[in-house]
Parts: structure tokens; C-alpha cells; sequence
């Protein structure tokens, strides 16, 4: 009882107490501050990706795309787990704004707007067509014109608080679309002088995933016009993808595991068909698997901070090592006192890991509370810091990143309080055995007062 | 008790101090033995070993050589937990210096040995009990109006007498006091001598160590160190 109450008095009646609690306070503030935003970063990007994709692909990086994609889409489609399938067109082209004469390269995405909308979260990055995606691809000038949606960095600037530019109503520009149409065997379809197809296209909206790489060089055609463009029509319809989307609860990596299956006994049975050769470059990958070279990025800087946070929670531990040991250098007549009335080196170990625990769990509470506290207003604050001194912390203008994350997971502040916590513990330890094996005659002499 | 009726019991007590590199021999095989209700005190010249014999007999410390026994025990067949609760129960100590702690009140201070061998739930049955009894001591030597206050708020003579509270608080069979006027002015010293002499009257057995001649009068006998030995 006595171990309770003296270091419940040591720790708040000492002002040295205070320092160790304000380092480890800042220390968990820091990683909480930290840790979320990163999180939030991670997570958030986690999301587009998996938004941009959809749960699972089934297809090839080649260009050439692979052959009855339809009949297979048939079969996926009626899968017990599966919600949609849609087929996707991916290849490159030019594109030019008509009449200026010049033009640039681009990514090419052919897909079924409505189907592909309800695989993938595409409506929902639309403007102007939010509200009914099916008709994403009806130019603003003429809806029987053919339409394309473009990537928002692609056709418009940001502002500094990271928001684009649109007109109140689809402008009416013209794009021209010039793709290499490819044979099933990869070689070019057309010889001579019009190797290409060109074909011009009307401006119908724009799309806004919040992946600056998609939303800066993607360009979105219908499915039939794109696989027209790149020349997968003959001798055989070809997609480069078919996205999947599985219905709600279905595990992820459990769904993709079925699909694999599905496109294995497809494969049997369709390998022995013309063309059926591309069918043996396609595979089946989750939405994690297809993204990876564009998380793999952010979660090796999360790994990094994390490594770096463990420096931090060192540095805690010697913060509170140096604390302990200047405490304990104090409280050494303490020390002879309680033995010379028969406390134990256990009860001396207790009583000033006690002490520990307690400036752990009381600096972790007051880092976690400030935390928070900054958490809710992080936005608030940037916002004035702009305002009075220009600062951002990401430039909108350059990043495709909105508000600064805040949402706090329960977890990690468990999973830090705790760690404050043994952090302390473990700063303590060698002080508190160093005190626990003083010898009472020794350090109650009075040449050691 | 021992068949000799000593309480307490030393043999031969030998100690060696190291101080930097030489090796100092306090104790040179000094003998002492004390009866219950015996108010001993020993006397000596600084760095006689005086301290060093009480802290011994208090088991503070171990001799090199030599038998302690206390009621006819052997302390160096004790374990650790027998040597801890020699300390808690058997024996009270008075300090020069009081060794109050400076975190706790006054009652705390003398109810601190009560509540070491307690676990939080032994506490809350005895602490009504334990309050009492430490309320009482501090009347005993007239401290009841400071049981609030923290020993910096207490002259020396008041930490003392809080201290030899303190000590009497688990009713140990045996009083150890190293110099306890030793750090106070003659007519408080004076006091605590009464203090002792009247608890001493009451049966508390009192081991008293002073470099003073005229303090070690008030003892009912005084032993003599000299050269680590007892004259």
C-alpha cells in the first residue's frame, strides 16, 4: 500500500516528475499526431486504389489484351459472391486538342460506364455526371456525339486548397484519339502510311479518383470505340481486363482464390481455341496485388516512420532512464529508510516501477488528450497558418491531397499508450534494481546526507 | 529469549570497510549482550564502530565474523524475508538525522512501518486500527497537533520524537538509536533522553549509541568501544 502512496507522492510532488511526464507526454503526442495523419494518408490512399479498381482483375499487361473475355465475364457474372464484372480496354494514345496541332501522350481506358461504375467507384469521381454514370460518355455539346471523360489534373488546374476548376456545364472541346491498333499477335494491325486509328472524340466530363498518377494521365473512351482504336475487335474481341466486384462480406483474397479457380477450369476448357494463346498470359490478382507499385511506395515510408517512431520510443526510454536516475540519486536516504523498517529490494523495485508506470500512464493520457485535441483542429489550424503565414503542409496545387487526415484509430492509441507505458517501465528497471541493492548502513551514513 | 535472558546478543563481531584503497577494520571482535528491559548505552569516540556495531545489531548490515542472535536466533540463518521482518517487527530504529521522508505527513511517517507488510486489501482492514494507534504515539510524545504536518514544517527536537514514534509503531521488542540528540540543541536533546527513559520505564529494551558521555548516563549502563573492541 505504502509503495502506492509514496509513488503516487513521488510523482507529483517532485518537479523533475514533471519534466519526465511532459517528455513522455510530447513523445506520445508526437506518434499520435504522426502516426494518424500517416495513417490516415495510408489508409486513404488504400481506398482510392481499391475504388479505382474494384476487388479483383482478371487480365493481362499486354497490350493485346486476351480473347473471350465476354464468355468468361458471363460465367464470373453469375458466381453466388460476385456483385459485377465489367470489362476494361487499357492502351496508350495521343490525344490532341482539335485545331491547336499539337498533342501528348496519355493512358487510354476503354470501359462500359455503367458497368464499370458499379465495379469501381468511376461514377462517383465524375462532375457532372455523378448522379447517373451510364451516361458519363454523353458529350455536353451533343449527347449523340461520342464522348470521352478525362483525367481532372489532365484537364484542369487546382486551386490552393486542392479544388479544380470546372465550368457549370460540360465545355464543348473536341479531342482527337490516336491509338496503334495492335493483331492478336501483337504486331501492328495496319500497314503503310495509316498505321493509326484516329478518331475524335467529345468532351463529357472528368474524373477525380484523388490518385494523382490516374487523374493525370488517364483518358476515358466508351468500350467499343476504345476497342475499335486499338484494334482488339479482330480476328477476335479482346479486353485487357475484366474488373470484379464481389458482393458485400465476401472476403477479398477468398473471392480472388475462386476466381482463380474459375479462370482455371476456364482456361481448360478454352485453351485448345483460336487465339486461345493470350488466354496463358492472364492472370487473376486482388485489387492489392494489381495496385501494389503504387501502395508498395507509401508503405515502405509507413515502415520507415515506424522505425523511425521506434527511435523515438528510445529515446523516451533514455529520456526516462536519466530521469529515474536522477530521482533515485535523491531518494537514496528514502531507499535506506524503508529497509532499515523492512521493505524489501522487491518492495523498492515495485515502488519506483510504480512510480514509472504511473508517469507512463499519466504522460501518455495528457500526450494523447493533446493529441487529440490538435487532431480535431489540425485542418482549423493549417487553414490559419495559411491564411496568416502561407504555410501548407502539402501544396494542393501540386498534391492530391484534400483535408489533412484526423480520424483516430483506438487501436493505435492503445497499442502507443501502452508502449509509453513499457517505455517507462523499461527506463526504469536498471535505476530501480541499482536502488533496490543499495545497502541500508551504507546509504544512511552520515557522510552519505 | 536466550537461556541467558538476552534479548539481544553479539559475538565477536568483526567489520572491514574498504575506503578507496585501504581497507579500515572497524570492528575488531566486539562482544555485547543486552537483557530485555535494559537501557544500554554504547560509547565511543568517532570511528570507534559504534554505528557500525548498532547497524549489525539491527541487521542494516552484516559483520565479516561474529554471531548476532536475538532472542537466542542466529540472524545469519535467516533468509531475506526473515531479515525484513526482523527490521519491521522486532527492532525500531532512531536515527541522528531522523529520516523522516519528506513526501509523507507526520502520521504517515510513523505509520509507515505498519503499512510495509501490508497488501492493499491487509491495509484497508487494519488502517482504521493503525491510524489510532499512530494518533496515540504522537500524543505520547506530544505531536498530536502536528499529525498533518510535513517533517520540513517540524523542528529538530519534533522530527526526532515523530522519528522515535515511527520506530514504536509495530511495538518492536528492541529500540535502536544511533546518536538521537546528537543533532539537536541540549535542552532537546534533553527531552528526547526523557522520552527514552520514560519508554524505557514502560519495558521498551533501548540500544543507544552517543559519543556523549553525559547523554550515556542516562542509560541504565553503558558499554565502551574502543579500538573495535568493548572495554
Amino acid at each position: 500500500m505504502y509503495k502506492l502512496v509514496l509513488a503516487f507522492r513521488y510523482l507529483y510532488r517532485r518537479r523533475i516528475s514533471y519534466l519526465a511526464l511532459a517528455a513522455v507526454a510530447l513523445c506520445v503526442f508526437i506518434v499520435v499526431v504522426v502516426m494518424t495523419v500517416m495513417d490516415g494518408l495510408v489508409g486513404d490512399f488504400k481506398q482510392k486504389n481499391h475504388n479505382y479498381t474494384g476487388d479483383c482483375v482478371v487480365g493481362t499487361e499486354s497490350l493485346v489484351g486476351f480473347a473471350y473475355y465476354e464468355d468468361f465475364a458471363r460465367i464470373a457474372e453469375k458466381a453466388s459472391y460476385v456483385e459485377a464484372v465489367t470489362p476494361v480496354i487499357k492502351s496508350y494514345a495521343l490525344v490532341g486538342v482539335e485545331g491547336s496541332g499539337r498533342n501528348t501522350g496519355v493512358e487510354l481506358m476503354g470501359v462500359e460506364a455503367g458497368s464499370y461504375s458499379r465495379v469501381t467507384g468511376f461514377g462517383r469521381t465524375l462532375y457532372y455526371h455523378k448522379n447517373d454514370a451510364s451516361k458519363a460518355f454523353e458529350a455536353g455539346s451533343d449527347s449523340n456525339l461520342p464522348g470521352f471523360v478525362i483525367g481532372a489534373d489532365l484537364w484542369s488546374g487546382r486551386n490552393e486548397k486542392g479544388e479544380y476548376y470546372y465550368a457549370p456545364s460540360p465545355e464543348a472541346t473536341a479531342l482527337s484519339v490516336t491509338c496503334f491498333p495492335l493483331t492478336a499477335k501483337g504486331a501492328l494491325a495496319k500497314a503503310g502510311t495509316d498505321v493509326v486509328n484516329t478518331k475524335t472524340f467529345y468532351f463529357s466530363d472528368c474524373s477525380q479518383s484523388g490518385l494523382a498518377r490516374v487523374d493525370g494521365s488517364i483518358i476515358y473512351l466508351p468500350f467499343e470505340e476504345a476497342q475499335v482504336l486499338c484494334g482488339m475487335t479482330e480476328p477476335v474481341k479482346r479486353a485487357s481486363w475484366i474488373h470484379i466486384k464481389f458482393k458485400q462480406g465476401t472476403n477479398i483474397e477468398e473471392g480472388c482464390r475462386q476466381v482463380r479457380q474459375m479462370w482455371g477450369k476456364f482456361y481448360d476448357e478454352y485453351k485448345g481455341k483460336d487465339n486461345a494463346e493470350l488466354l496463358s498470359q492472364v492472370s487473376v490478382r486482388s485489387w492489392k496485388e494489381h495496385r501494389r507499385e503504387s501502395i508498395a511506395g507509401m508503405e515502405k515510408e509507413q515502415t520507415m516512420l515506424m522505425m523511425m517512431f521506434g527511435l523515438v520510443g528510445l529515446t523516451t526510454v533514455f529520456i526516462v532512464y536519466v530521469v529515474f536516475y536522477m530521482i533515485i540519486s535523491h531518494k537514496t536516504k528514502d531507499i535506506g529508510i524503508l529497509k532499515s523498517i523492512g521493505a524489501s529490494c522487491g518492495d523498492v523495485i515495485v515502488l519506483f516501477l510504480g512510480f514509472a508506470a504511473g508517469l507512463g500512464v499519466i504522460g501518455s493520457a495528457v500526450g494523447v488528450a493533446g493529441g487529440m485535441l490538435f487532431l480535431r483542429n489540425i485542418n482549423r489550424i493549417e487553414g490559419w497558418l495559411y491564411e496568416r503565414f502561407g504555410f501548407q503542409l502539402w501544396d494542393r496545387t501540386i498534391y492530391a491531397i484534400g483535408e489533412i487526415p484526423h480520424r483516430l484509430d483506438l487501436t493505435m492509441l492503445a497499442v502507443v499508450t501502452g508502449c509509453a507505458v513499457l517505455a517507462c517501465l523499461a527506463g526504469a528497471v536498471l535505476p530501480s534494481v541499482g536502488a533496490a541493492r543499495a545497502r541500508p548502513a551504507d546509504v544512511l551514513q552520515v557522510s552519505q546526507l | 529469549m536466550s537461556k541467558d535472558g538476552f534479548i539481544i546478543e553479539a559475538q565477536g563481531i568483526h567489520k572491514t570497510y574498504r575506503m578507496g584503497a585501504a581497507q579500515v577494520q572497524v570492528l575488531k571482535g566486539a562482544d555485547i549482550a543486552v537483557k530485555k528491559g535494559e537501557f544500554v548505552a554504547i560509547v565511543g569516540a568517532s570511528g570507534s564502530g559504534k554505528s557500525t556495531l548498532l547497524h549489525i545489531l539491527g541487521a542494516l548490515d552484516r559483520p565479516d565474523k561474529g554471531v548476532v542472535r536475538f532472542e537466542g536466533r542466529d540472524l545469519s540463518g535467516m533468509g531475506g524475508g526473515e531479515l525484513n521482518e526482523y527490521r519491521n517487527k522486532m527492532i525500531g530504529f532512531v536515527f541522528q538525522f531522523y529520516h523522516l521522508l519528506d513526501e509523507l505527513n507526520v502520521l504517515e511517517n510513523v505509520i509507515l512501518p505498519a503499512m510495509v507488510p501490508a497488501g492493499i486489501i491487509g491495509w484497508m482492514s487494519k488502517r482504521a486500527g493503525v491510524k489510532k494507534r499512530g494518533l496515540e504515539l504522537l500524543k505520547a510524545v506530544g505531536l498530536e497537533e502536528r499529525a498533518t504536518h510535513k517533517p520540513y514544517q517540524l523542528s529538530g527536537g519534533e522530527r526526532q520524537r515523530a522519528a522515535i514514534a515511527r520506530a514504536l509503531v509495530n511495538e518492536p521488542r528492541l529500540l535502536l538509536a544511533d546518536e538521537p540528540t546528537g543533532n539537536l540543541d541540549s535542552a532537546t536533546g534533553n527531552g528526547i533522553l526523557e522520552l527514552l527513559e520514560r519508554l524505557n520505564r514502560a519495558g521498551q529494551t533501548i540500544v543507544m549509541v552517543t559519543h556523549d558521555e553525559r547523554v550515556a548516563k542516562r542509560a541504565g549502563r553503558t558499554i565502551t568501544l574502543a579500538d573495535g573492541k568493548v572495554k
